[in-house]
């Protein structure tokens, strides 16, 4: 049976579950705020949250860490849905 | 709500495009209703802006750990729980 | 100068150990109030709430049921009702579902395609929780995991692994520790770690029985 990259019960693995834990950094729970803003306003639900994680080219879905997936998905929703246009955000940023 | 607990079901093996929440490790699988949950808004369809909507039925299936896995470690008796929506569902011998 | 709003609790502006997502997510929630799409205020609030919840409110409901069987009982009935029944905001998820281990059957707790995790009574899930190796050993090498976590089960225990899927939480009740008879309430909520509510540990002993 296919499956996709987030799929992952019995997904064969030797590695040792990490258990080190870290406080949620401001930029994480801002993300995650971030997305109870847009679910509150009906611009994006928690399905949409994980269609988008789960769209990630694979390799980019096991690197990232787990904000960086939410805020994935979350550029990609806004783009989807005419809010964000292409590049808008890189041009914030840019110096 | 078509299921009953203590029946058995059968996950789809069906491969299925784009947002579900029926893990792959499930499908084909064989296993009991151990409990019947409401009915929700269908997540493969809300991921796409639908609005999910009519509900589905949930159930919570109980599987056989070994009849899961084929070298399962643990007792004959351990299990594995997943909630599976009905649609996904069949009844099964 | 811009003459928009302020919310007080200006981030750092940079800082270079973070990722590049996270100047990212700060220009993002800039330009989405630029643009009126949402309120710094909306942000805010979601922070705090996030921040507010500990697995201290999901400890309470499991003492409350040691303590009390007809609570116990209305617990495992409706997890959201029993949880608003001692002041506790269970949060956003419909359904939660308390699953009580006993001297025959032990639960564990896991999501392998994401996340889902009781936040409103544990607070935000640990690293591991959300981690590929738990995801993928938690449903297929369960013993094995909880090895991993020192936790071993008597010979005679059924282990009953929970993979959340859909709209449902769950809360394991761990056992009552030996030797808690005569503990209070309060001691006894301070026995049940986040960890026992997962079902990778189980609780602390009470202090007498430690020394």
């Amino acid at each position: 049976m296919q499956r996709a990259v987030h799929d992952r019960g019995g997904w064969p693995t030797d590695a040792p579950i990490d258990r080190s834990e870290h406080e949620l950094a401001d930029w994480e729970l801002r993300t995650d705020a971030l997305m109870g803003a847009l679910a509150r306003r009906d611009l994006m639900n928690v399905d949409q949250l994980r269609r988008g994680i789960e769209s990630m080219p694979p390799e980019d879905y096991e690197r990232a860490s787990y904000y960086e997936r939410w805020l994935f998905s979350i550029e990609t929703r806004l783009a989807e849905a005419g809010v964000l246009a292409p590049g808008e955000l890189d041009a914030r940023l840019a110096p | 709500m078509s299921y009953r607990p203590g029946q058995r079901v059968r996950v789809e093996a069906r491969e299925h495009q784009g947002h579900h929440r029926t893990p792959a490790y499930l499908k084909g699988k064989t296993g009991t209703v151990e409990r019947v949950h409401a009915a929700f808004r269908n997540p493969e369809t809300r991921a796409y802006g639908s609005d999910g909507l009519p509900e589905q039925p949930l159930y919570l299936v109980g599987f056989a750990q070994r009849d899961v896995w084929p070298d399962y470690r643990g007792r004959a008796d351990d299990r594995l729980f997943v909630d599976v929506f009905e649609h996904w569902l069949q009844e099964a011998q | 100068m811009s003459d928009h709003e302020h919310d007080h609790d200006h981030p750092p502006i940079a800082d270079g150990d973070e990722p590049p997502a996270a100047a990212r997510v700060r220009a993002l929630e800039a330009l989405l109030v630029d643009k009126g799409i949402i309120a710094h205020e909306d942000v805010r609030e979601g922070i705090d709430w996030l921040v507010s919840r500990t697995p201290a409110d999901g400890a309470r409901l499991v003492a409350r049921a040691w303590v009390d069987p007809a609570y116990k009982e209305r617990l495992l009935a409706d997890g959201r009702a029993a949880a608003r029944e001692l002041g506790i905001d269970p949060g956003p998820a419909p359904v939660l579902v308390a699953v009580e281990n006993t001297d025959r059957v032990h639960h564990m707790v896991v999501c392998t395609l994401c996340s889902c995790y009781p936040r409103g009574l544990l607070g935000p899930p640990p690293d591991w929780y959300k981690s590929l190796p738990y995801r993928s050993r938690a449903v297929s090498d369960p013993r094995g995991v909880l090895a991993e976590f020192g936790t071993t089960l008597d010979d005679d225990v059924e282990l009953r692994v929970l993979d959340s899927t859909a709209d449902i939480r769950y809360l394991v009740i761990p056992r009552r520790p030996a030797g808690s008879e005569g503990s209070s309430e309060d001691e006894l909520a301070a026995l049940v770690t986040r960890d026992a509510m997962i079902g990778v540990a189980q609780p602390a002993a009470p202090a007498a029985a430690r020394s």
